[in-house]
């Protein structure tokens, strides 16, 4: 028998035999627990049960290949509930079962419809084992995949958080980085801090980076860059605080440092308070009112 | 890939090149680029417009809101029927011109997406693909 | 054709650019800015980009060239008021505008046009901060 005559065979025994499939595989999912979090509701649950199996019919009578056009349907279905999976806070597993645990039921039918034919089930059997595997695949990938979007939103959003621009003086901000800068997180950084020399119209920007364990290339030469920028826009920038690892990794990028650098925050703030003309003197110094 | 909409538009002028930055402007906030992204392919495409302007003999520009299922983007195609470039590796290294620009155009606009390929072929044309995505 | 129009503050010369410029009008504002230095007699430039939503290379170049000219003529260009995303897309593209002075916005560029010209003029008195 070939694969198209039992891409015809299983199209046959799903709509005649659609309802007890469906009660079968959601009795299935209910004992495996698919429930039990309180997360997902029983009408949820079937109406995603009924839809994949009516999807998988019209596909199924097109053939077997998971990956044609005709379960393109079926595939953004089983997207969306691998999506709305990986919000609930399901694992991967849980929601990997929700296909695979289809195939038993599925395996019955066949044998209860070809009961006289061992080797047309056992074809068959081979057969679903492959196209749910396939589906089942496709459904851990759009998991990871929408895993992956949230964590890198939220690595977006940690960024944002950590690094806040802080006003030193008039016209004099600063901008303490603590903690490694990978070249995403260096990004987020220095547009806050270009945005922030605009609202606050300051002209001279301090960069701290004491507490800035090691820098790759990438971030050094966002580092840079930043300056470049804040210079374009009428402002400059001091650096302050940089390792000796770090001063190494600068000077193997070969770039021209055009980067006024100081040990020190308060070296760095000292010569800002110049630059705008201000100074700091001990108040001793002052004539003050004995007492 | 799947795109979702499509605009063709001829530059044949530098009035086409701001026409160009407009559109792919427009496209740009409507694909939800932030602002820096959205400034950084406006600049590739008035680069890249006013590239096959000056060396193409002009061209045609198609802007194309494309998503892979995952993300959203924006696609430039950019395409002349002029001389070609010779040696593309060459046209992309900063300071590389053939004419009295400064030569940042191909390496620069490169710089400013995530995805470029050059396609060319002397006495035939030249096809640029550029994509920035969210 | 349009052209850009260019203000006389002082003994400076004042462009604001607020349009989406076509090549031919930043040429013809780079011609009209070299003979207004010399007529106007001025002895700084500032060119107010703070409504660009975008420098390219052309424009890069331009303002490059005109930093270069006005130089020449004895006048300081300054840039003022390119904005944070401009200026990353500048650096990025490769353009770092060394040649030209810039500042946050038409004020900042304007005391730093007269700084530079008490510097020069020499003892003009000393003003109070």
């Amino acid at each position: 028998m070939t694969t198209r005559s039992h891409a015809s065979l299983f199209a046959t025994i799903l709509s005649e035999h659609g309802p007890q499939i469906l009660s079968a595989w959601s009795d299935r999912l209910k004992s495996t627990g698919a429930l039990a979090s309180g997360r997902l509701r029983e009408a949820e649950l079937q109406t995603q049960c009924r839809t994949v199996l009516e999807l998988l019919s019209t596909a199924i009578a097109g053939g077997l290949d998971a990956a044609s056009p005709n379960y393109g349907p079926l595939r953004d279905v089983l997207a969306d509930v691998s999506r709305s999976r990986a919000v609930q806070g399901f694992t991967p597993s849980e929601t990997a079962t929700f296909v695979f645990s289809l195939k038993q039921p599925l395996f019955e039918a066949v044998s209860a419809a070809e009961a006289g034919d061992p080797s047309t089930v056992a074809r068959a059997v081979q057969d679903i084992t492959q196209l749910i595997d396939a589906l089942g695949l496709y459904t851990i990938e759009v998991f990871q995949k929408s895993r992956e979007e949230t964590i890198i939103r939220q690595q977006r959003e940690i960024a944002e958080l950590s690094t806040p621009v802080v006003k030193l003086w008039d016209g004099i901000l600063a901008l303490p980085l603590i903690g490694t800068l990978d070249s995403q997180r260096t990004q987020v950084v220095m547009e806050n801090l270009l945005e922030s020399i605009v609202a606050q119209t300051a002209e001279i920007a301090i960069i701290d980076i004491t507490g800035v364990p090691t820098v790759d290339t990438l971030t050094a030469q966002h580092l840079l860059k930043t300056v470049s920028a804040a210079r374009l826009m009428g402002a400059d920038c001091i650096i302050s605080g940089i390792r000796p690892q770090i001063a190494q990794t600068m000077v193997h990028l070969g770039v021209e440092l055009n980067v006024v650098s100081k040990a020190t925050l308060a070296d760095a703030f000292a010569l800002a308070l110049k630059r705008v003309g201000r100074t700091v003197v001990a108040v001793k110094a002052r004539e003050l009112p004995a007492g | 890939m799947a795109t979702t909409t499509s605009d063709r538009m001829e530059v044949r002028s530098s009035d086409d090149v701001v026409r160009v930055r407009q559109q792919v402007r427009a496209r740009a906030v409507e694909v939800g680029l932030s602002l820096v992204d959205q400034t950084k392919i406006v600049t590739a495409a008035s680069e890249l417009a006013r590239n096959m302007l000056d060396y193409g003999g002009g061209g045609v520009t198609t802007i194309e809101v494309v998503s892979d299922g995952m993300r959203r983007g924006l696609r430039l195609v950019f395409e002349d029927t002029g001389p070609g470039i010779a040696d593309i590796e060459l046209a992309l290294k900063d300071g590389f011109t053939s004419g009295s620009g400064l030569g940042l155009g191909l390496g620069g606009a490169k710089r400013l997406c995530n995805e470029f390929s050059i396609d060319s072929k002397p006495g035939e044309g030249t096809r640029i693909v550029c994509a920035r995505w969210k | 054709m349009d052209r850009i129009p260019i203000l006389k503050l002082g003994n400076a010369l004042l462009v604001t650019i607020q349009v989406d410029m076509h090549d031919r009008l930043a040429t013809a504002l780079q011609e009209d800015l070299t003979e207004k230095i010399v007529s106007a007699r001025a002895r700084g430039v500032l060119i107010d980009i703070s409504a660009l939503e975008i420098v390219d290379s052309f424009i890069g170049r331009m303002l490059d060239h005109i930093a270069a000219i006005s130089r020449m003529l004895d006048a300081e260009t300054v840039v003022v008021g390119m904005r944070p995303a401009v200026a990353i897309t500048l650096v990025e593209l490769g353009l770092s505008l060394s040649g030209v002075k810039t500042a946050l916005n038409v004020e900042r560029g304007m005391e730093l046009i007269k700084r530079r010209l008490d510097e020069t003029e020499v003892a003009d008195g000393d003003d109070d901060e």
